[in-house]
């Protein structure tokens, strides 16, 4: 304890700044983020007879109905692209996104008692999350590429582009955007707690306003400007043209998804920022 | 060289009471609007004005100055709804201040349940190193003590199994021992004794004392446990609506003036009490009249007794008929509810026994106020005919009083000791040469 009198490790205030994230303690206490993504992965499959399995199955039962549903009775085209690689690749970037969205979107209320009781950096849970649900993308990822060489072996329509080793990118995009958006609802969430039901609802219908069970090009002109308000469109496309070689994504709805990433990623950092310190007095 | 490590500067908190917005986000968003214009909030009340009102919020915390040294032991005492953990939240970082700033050397952990994350479904290591993590040790430090911990903990059996097939007992004592063994400078506790056997307190209680006094932390502890705060504490704080009252440089100190205040809030000021202040079953043998503490002198005291005094405990009753299996006598117990001890009239040899007659009857005892330490004690009377029938149900004639020793001639008797009793016995040299 020899530091001047006026020099002090920790100075808690009513007010702070709008980005005062502590990155360094988020550092700090990696091993934490560590901890509850291994908590997270272990404790979802304990006590099941599959295990990680489930995390195959679930996209795979979900291609076959949409397979089924919209490519053989609805007779929506893929852009030559193979049902299984089509519907897959769809289903797994948009559960991820959910996946990160609704984790982010319920922080605060599903870690009240623990933000009650315990000091820690708060942003190593989005954190955690993001990272729990890459494990989980990354074992449907592999999948994936068996599926995908083995399409390649047998010469179906889709040519890789070097782009495509470019896709842990879309998977950047995707979490940044889904904890972006989530942070905001998060912290919405906790004084109006009728924005949870909203959400739930609305996530369910935004599939269908996203590439996921049909590709870009089978958009009528009319209805375009949705993929542009709609953020999520533009990364799950773009993994299909550089995987498949098949399908179109505007330049400026790139840009325009980007664009809106960024926008959201600071107000949700913003928001999630200022409702840490007293959320615990409203919840 | 500054030796503080906690310094709060008009430290206050408020929180809103009751509607804190409009109900729904909409509705907040045009109130928001025309405020931020400049118009009406089309949503308030007519007459009222939401964000200035007194009515609708309530200073948990107001206004306090303090400063805590390295290696301090402070007790923050106070009754229900005093501020303590509102205190203790702010310190934790758990909710910020309204007003004012704390400002804090070295690193804080704070302990304001047991068992904070623990998940069912992990094992007793992992959720060691999942709670540990979240207390802020790294994987590192927690690798160095896992043993230590599970040692502590008196569980190495069931280790490797899941925490939600132990019982209550053991998950709290694996929740202590890994919070026990938390590294930092100051330790924030409220209340986390107040879990396990009573076995396990003491451990834990010992453990804490370990922790603050052995390695030279400064702790925070806040309880309602005065007896554990007086054994680990060495300073304290007393708040009371949201304010602080009073600093206490011992606990000895603080002590006595958290049982004065308590007195004050009672309304008697005499150690006495009547059949008119209670309600007690109609019975023909005995009829209770009243019961107090006198002096030598006979006059009756005031809550606090001076340990040097000689009192008395008197009981005034009427007997309508004369039953030898009457037996009147009392409990001593501590503000802890520890019993001291029971005592009955027929207790001593029966030629000494005190003769019940018909009619009016006043006894008299005198109770050993040099064997009590310093602290408040209750007497609750109680009164059957053997074996047949009590006829003072308990918790019903109850008296308290408080003992202090700072009018003894001795420096040494005044010293703040621990243990239920501090008896005066007297010393002799039986040397002759």
């Amino acid at each position: 304890m020899d530091k001047p009198s006026d020099e002090w490790d920790l100075i808690l205030q009513p007010k702070r700044r709008l980005f005062d994230l502590h990155l360094r303690e988020v550092i700090r206490y990696r091993d934490l983020i560590w901890l509850f993504v291994k908590r997270d992965f272990v404790t979802q499959y304990k006590q099941t007879i599959l295990g990680p399995l489930w995390f195959i199955i679930n996209p795979l039962f979900s291609t076959v109905m949409y397979s089924f549903v919209f490519g053989n009775l609805a007779k929506i085209g893929t852009d030559g692209i193979p049902f299984l690689l089509f519907y897959y690749a769809g289903t797994m970037l948009w559960t991820f996104f959910t996946g990160c969205f609704n984790d982010a979107s319920n922080i605060f209320l599903n870690n009240a008692g623990l933000f009650g009781k315990v000091y820690f950096p708060r942003l190593t849970v989005p954190i955690s999350n993001v990272f729990s649900n890459l494990t989980k993308v990354a074992i449907q990822f592999v999948t994936l590429m068996v599926f995908y060489i083995y399409y390649l072996v047998i010469k179906a329509p889709v040519r890789p582009s070097w782009w495509s080793l470019a896709f842990p990118l879309i998977f950047v995009w995707l979490a940044v955007l889904a904890n972006g958006m989530g942070m905001i609802i998060s912290s919405l969430t906790t004084k109006y707690r009728d924005l949870k039901h909203l959400i739930g609802f609305a996530l369910h219908l935004a599939m269908y306003a996203t590439p996921v069970v049909y590709p870009l090009s089978q958009i009528p002109e009319k209805f375009a400007w949705v993929n542009y308000v709609n953020p999520v469109s533009a990364p799950i496309e773009l993994f299909r043209i550089w995987f498949y070689g098949a399908g179109t994504v505007p330049p400026e709805m790139i840009a325009t998804s980007l664009g809106m990433t960024a926008g959201f990623t600071v107000l949700g950092l913003v928001m999630f920022n200022q409702n840490e310190r007293n959320y615990i007095d409203v919840v | 060289m500054s030796d503080i490590v906690i310094r709060a500067e008009h430290l206050s908190k408020m929180y809103r009471l009751g509607v804190i917005n409009n109900g729904t986000l909409w509705k907040d968003l045009q109130t928001w609007v025309a405020l931020k214009t400049g118009k009406e909030d089309p949503h308030s009340k007519i007459g009222e004005d939401k964000y200035s009102g007194d009515e609708d919020h309530f200073w948990a915390l107001k206004d306090l100055n303090f400063e805590i040294k390295q290696g301090d032991r402070v007790g923050i005492i106070g009754k229900n709804g005093a501020g303590k953990s509102t205190l203790l939240k702010i310190l934790s970082r758990i909710t910020a201040p309204t007003e004012g700033t704390v400002k804090i050397r070295g690193k804080i952990a704070s302990l304001l349940e047991v068992g904070t994350g623990f998940h069912g479904e992990l094992t007793g290591r992992e959720n060691i190193y999942l709670n540990g993590a979240i207390l802020g040790m790294k994987k590192r430090q927690i690798d160095r003590k896992l043993d230590e911990i599970i040692d502590f903990s008196g569980i190495e059996h069931h280790i490797d199994t899941p925490v939600k097939r132990y019982s209550s007992g053991m998950y709290v004592r694996l929740a202590f021992a890994v919070a026990a063994h938390l590294d930092s400078h100051i330790l924030i506790a409220d209340e986390v004794l107040a879990v396990g056997d009573a076995e396990f307190q003491k451990k834990a209680l010992g453990k804490m004392q370990d922790l603050s006094t052995g390695q030279g932390r400064t702790v925070l502890f806040v309880s309602h446990n005065m007896g554990a705060v007086r054994s680990l504490c060495n300073s304290g704080i007393l708040l009371e609506n949201g304010k602080l009252v009073f600093k206490a440089k011992n606990v000895n100190e603080l002590y006595q003036k958290y049982i004065e205040d308590d007195f004050s809030s009672v309304e008697r000021s005499k150690l006495i009490i009547s059949n008119t202040d209670i309600k007690l079953l109609e019975n023909s043998t005995f009829k209770f009249e009243c019961m107090y503490i006198q002096d030598s002198s006979n006059n009756i005291c005031n809550y606090t007794v001076s340990g040097d005094k000689e009192i008395y405990l008197t009981i005034e009753f009427s007997v309508a008929s004369i039953d030898s299996r009457l037996a009147v006598y009392y409990r001593l117990y501590s503000q802890e509810g520890i019993d001291l001890y029971y005592s009955q009239q027929n207790d001593t040899d029966p030629e000494k026994w005190p003769v019940i007659k018909n009619g009016k009857n006043i006894l008299k005892t005198k109770i050993p106020i040099d064997l009590l330490n310093e602290g408040r004690y209750f007497i609750e009377l109680l009164c059957s005919i053997r074996g047949i029938v009590s006829i003072i149900p308990q918790n019903t004639v109850i008296l308290g009083f408080v003992v202090s020793h700072n009018s003894r001639k001795s420096l040494f008797i005044k010293e703040e000791r621990p243990g239920v009793l501090k008896p005066i016995i007297i010393w002799e040299n039986v040397y002759r040469s």
